[in-house]
C-alpha cells in the first residue's frame, strides 16, 4: 500500500515539475498550438474553396455545409499528435542532461519519472486542443454537440493523447539527442492527412484509400467528427477506443523496457 | 561499522573488461579516494555501487544493504554527485532543491529549512531565484552537490566532484566534504584524477589502473613505499663536485653537467647533519642543498608506469 502511495506521490512531484517547465517555457506548448492553427488557416482559406466543393453533396457535408465543419475535428486531432512530440523531446532532454541518473539513484518510484512526463504531456496537449478548438470556432466551426457528446469527445481525445504520449516517451528514451527525438515522430504527424482528416478517403486512389480506411487515426477522426458535427459514427467508435488502448499498452511496455534497460550515458 | 564493502567486483562490456576484481572496505565516517586516469574504471565503480549499473560479479554492500537485492535500501541511504551536473536547467536553484525535498518526502517546512541552509552553505543564496541553466559550471556543480545533500545521505559518492572547478569553488567543496565527515559522520567515496585532492581529503587512497587496484593505503603509506626521497647538492665547479663524489662514492650519483650530486636519504636532521659534517671534514663546499620528498605523483608513476593521471588523461 505504501509502495502505491509513494508511486502516486512521486508521480505527482514529477508532474508538478513538468507543468512548471511548460508554464515557464511556453514555447513548446505554443508550438503544439501553432502548427495545427496554421494548418487550419491554410487549409480552410487557401484550399477550403476547392476542397469544400468536393465534399459538398456527400454524406460528409453536415452542419451548414461549411468545409471548416469537416476539417476542424481532423485538425484538433493534429494538436494531439504534435503534443506527443513535446513529450518525446522533454523525456530526451532529461536523459541527455543526466538528471535522470539522479532520480535513478534516489529511492523514487521507478514509474514516476515516465508517468510524470506522460501526465504532464496529456495536460499540456489537452490545453492546446482546447485552444485549437476555440480558434476553429472563431473561424466558423459550429459543432452541434450536446454536453454528453462534448464529454465523450474530450474523453476520446484524452485517450488518444495518452495513446500517443506513451510511445513518444519511449522514443524520448531511445533517441540520443532532443533533435532526433523531435524528428522521429514526424511521420506520425502526417498520418492524419493520409486518413480522413482533411478529405474523405473515398476521394483517394485505391492503395492509399485502403491505407486511409484501416489506419488508426481514421476511426478516431470519424468518431470525433460524429460526436461534434453529427456525421454517422458506425463502428468507428469501438474501433477508435480499441486502437487507443492497444497503442497505450504497447507504448507503455516499450517505454518501461527502455527505461529499465538502464543508464547509457 | 563498514559503510561500503565490495568483494570481487567485476564488470565488462562485451570483450572489454572494465573492472577486474575490485575489493573495497570503507569504514563508516571516513573518506576513501579512488585515484586513477581516465578509463581506469572509477566512474563504473561508482555507478555500480550507487545502483545505476548492475555488476557482473561480486558481493556488494552499501550502508548495510545488499546492492543487488535491496537497491532501494541503498538508494535511501546514499547521495550521488556524478561527473556531469545533474540539475534541472529549467528550474531555479531553490526549486531544484525543493524538488529533491519532495522526492525525499520531507515535510514542506523541513524542506524549505534545508534548502535555505544549503543555499547559504554553498554561497548560492543570491542566485537562488535564477534558473540553473544560466549558472556557471562551478555554480552548477555546487548546486548539484547541494541537491545531493538534501536527502541527508549517510554514504556519499562523489565522482570527480571538483573537475572543472575554479580553485575557490574547489576549496569550498573540500571544506564541505570535510565538514560532512567530521560533523555528521558521513562516509565518502571520492574519485579523482587530482593527486592533491586525494592527498588533502582522503583517509585512504586506492590507485586504480586498468580495472585493478594496484595499491591501497593512507597517503603517507603510499608515499613511504617510494624510495624516491633524496638530498641534492649543487657545487660551484667540477673540482668540488669530483671531491664530493669521491666522498660519497657508491652512494651518491653525480651529474657533471648540472654540477649536482644526488644522495638518497629521507631528509631527517641527523641524515642532513651527517652529510654536511662529511663535506666540512673534507673541506668541500656545496652552494645549495635541496630536499626532495616523494609525492603522490611519484607513487602514481611507479605504480602505473605512467606520469600523474592529469598528464595521462585527456580529461
Amino acid at each position: 500500500m505504501s509502495t502505491l502511495s509513494h508511486a502516486v506521490g512521486d508521480s505527482l512531484t514529477m508532474l508538478r515539475r513538468n507543468l512548471k517547465h511548460a508554464r515557464r517555457y511556453p514555447s513548446m506548448t505554443l508550438s503544439v498550438v501553432v502548427a495545427p492553427v496554421l494548418m487550419l488557416l491554410l487549409v480552410t482559406y487557401a484550399f477550403g474553396g476547392a476542397l469544400g466543393t468536393g465534399i459538398a453533396g456527400t454524406p460528409h457535408a453536415k452542419g451548414d455545409g461549411e468545409y471548416v465543419d469537416y476539417l476542424a475535428p481532423g485538425i484538433i486531432l493534429m494538436a494531439a499528435t504534435s503534443g506527443a512530440v513535446s513529450v518525446a523531446v522533454s523525456v530526451c532532454v532529461d536523459m541527455t542532461e543526466g538528471i535522470v541518473n539522479r532520480f535513478r539513484t534516489m529511492a523514487v518510484s521507478r514509474a514516476a519519472f515516465l508517468t510524470g512526463h506522460v501526465a504532464g504531456g496529456v495536460i499540456q496537449t489537452m490545453a492546446s486542443i482546447a485552444l485549437v478548438t476555440c480558434v476553429a470556432v472563431l473561424m466558423g466551426f459550429r459543432p452541434g454537440a450536446t454536453p454528453t457528446e462534448w464529454l465523450a469527445a474530450a474523453g476520446l481525445l484524452t485517450l488518444l493523447t495518452l495513446a500517443l504520449a506513451w510511445p513518444a516517451a519511449a522514443v524520448g528514451l531511445v533517441t540520443r539527442t532532443p533533435e532526433s527525438a523531435s524528428n522521429l515522430p514526424l511521420p506520425v504527424q502526417f498520418l492524419p492527412f493520409l486518413g480522413s482528416a482533411v478529405v474523405p478517403p473515398e476521394s483517394m486512389p485505391a492503395g492509399l484509400r485502403w491505407f486511409a480506411e484501416y489506419q488508426p487515426f481514421t476511426p478516431v477522426i470519424e468518431t470525433l467528427r460524429g460526436l461534434l458535427t453529427g456525421t454517422p459514427i458506425g463502428t468507428s467508435g469501438p474501433l477508435a477506443v480499441a486502437w487507443c488502448l492497444a497503442l497505450t499498452l504497447a507504448g507503455y511496455l516499450w517505454a518501461r523496457t527502455a527505461f529499465a534497460r538502464g543508464t547509457r550515458r | 561499522m563498514t559503510a561500503i564493502q565490495a568483494t570481487g567486483l567485476r564488470k565488462s562490456y562485451g570483450e572489454k573488461t572494465v573492472l577486474d576484481g575490485i575489493d573495497l572496505h570503507i569504514p563508516e565516517g571516513t573518506v576513501f579516494a579512488l585515484l586513477g586516469a581516465n578509463g581506469a574504471g572509477k566512474t563504473t565503480t561508482v555507478q555500480i555501487l550507487s545502483t545505476l549499473l548492475p555488476a557482473d560479479a561480486g558481493a556488494l554492500r552499501v550502508a548495510g544493504h545488499d546492492v543487488a537485492h535491496d537497491p532501494d535500501g541503498v538508494r535511501a541511504a546514499i547521495g550521488v554527485t556524478g561527473q556531469f551536473a545533474a540539475v534541472d536547467n529549467l528550474l531555479t536553484a531553490e526549486e531544484n532543491l525543493l524538488l529533491m525535498a519532495d522526492l525525499h518526502r520531507l515535510p514542506r517546512r523541513e524542506g524549505r529549512r534545508r534548502a535555505t541552509g544549503l543555499l547559504h552553505r554553498f554561497e548560492l543564496a543570491e542566485a537562488a531565484g535564477k534558473p540553473a541553466g544560466a549558472f556557471s559550471g562551478g555554480m552548477r556543480r555546487k548546486l548539484d552537490l547541494a541537491m545531493t545533500l538534501m536527502g541527508d545521505p549517510r554514504v556519499l559518492f562523489l565522482d570527480e566532484p571538483t573537475t572543472g572547478l575554479d580553485p575557490r569553488s574547489r576549496r569550498t567543496v573540500w571544506d564541505i566534504v570535510r565538514g560532512l565527515v567530521a560533523d555528521d559522520g558521513v562516509t565518502v567515496l571520492l574519485t579523482t584524477q587530482y593527486l592533491e585532492e586525494a592527498d588533502r581529503l582522503a583517509d585512504r587512497i586506492a590507485v586504480l589502473d586498468h580495472g585493478r587496484i594496484v595499491a591501497e593505503g593512507t597517503a603517507g603509506e603510499l608515499k613511504g613505499r617510494m624510495p624516491g626521497g633524496h638530498i641534492r647538492l649543487r657545487f660551484g665547479d667540477p673540482g668540488q663536485l669530483a671531491c664530493a663524489a669521491a666522498l660519497f662514492d657508491g652512494i651518491g650519483s653525480p651529474d657533471t653537467e648540472a654540477l649536482t650530486l644526488r644522495i638518497p636519504g629521507d631528509g631527517t636532521v641527523p641524515t642532513l647533519r651527517a652529510v654536511l659534517d662529511a663535506l666540512e671534514g673534507a673541506s668541500v663546499e656545496a652552494q645549495t642543498l635541496t630536499l626532495h620528498t616523494p609525492d603522490l605523483d611519484d607513487v602514481f608513476l611507479a605504480l602505473t608506469g605512467r606520469s600523474g593521471p592529469q598528464a595521462a588523461g585527456v580529461r
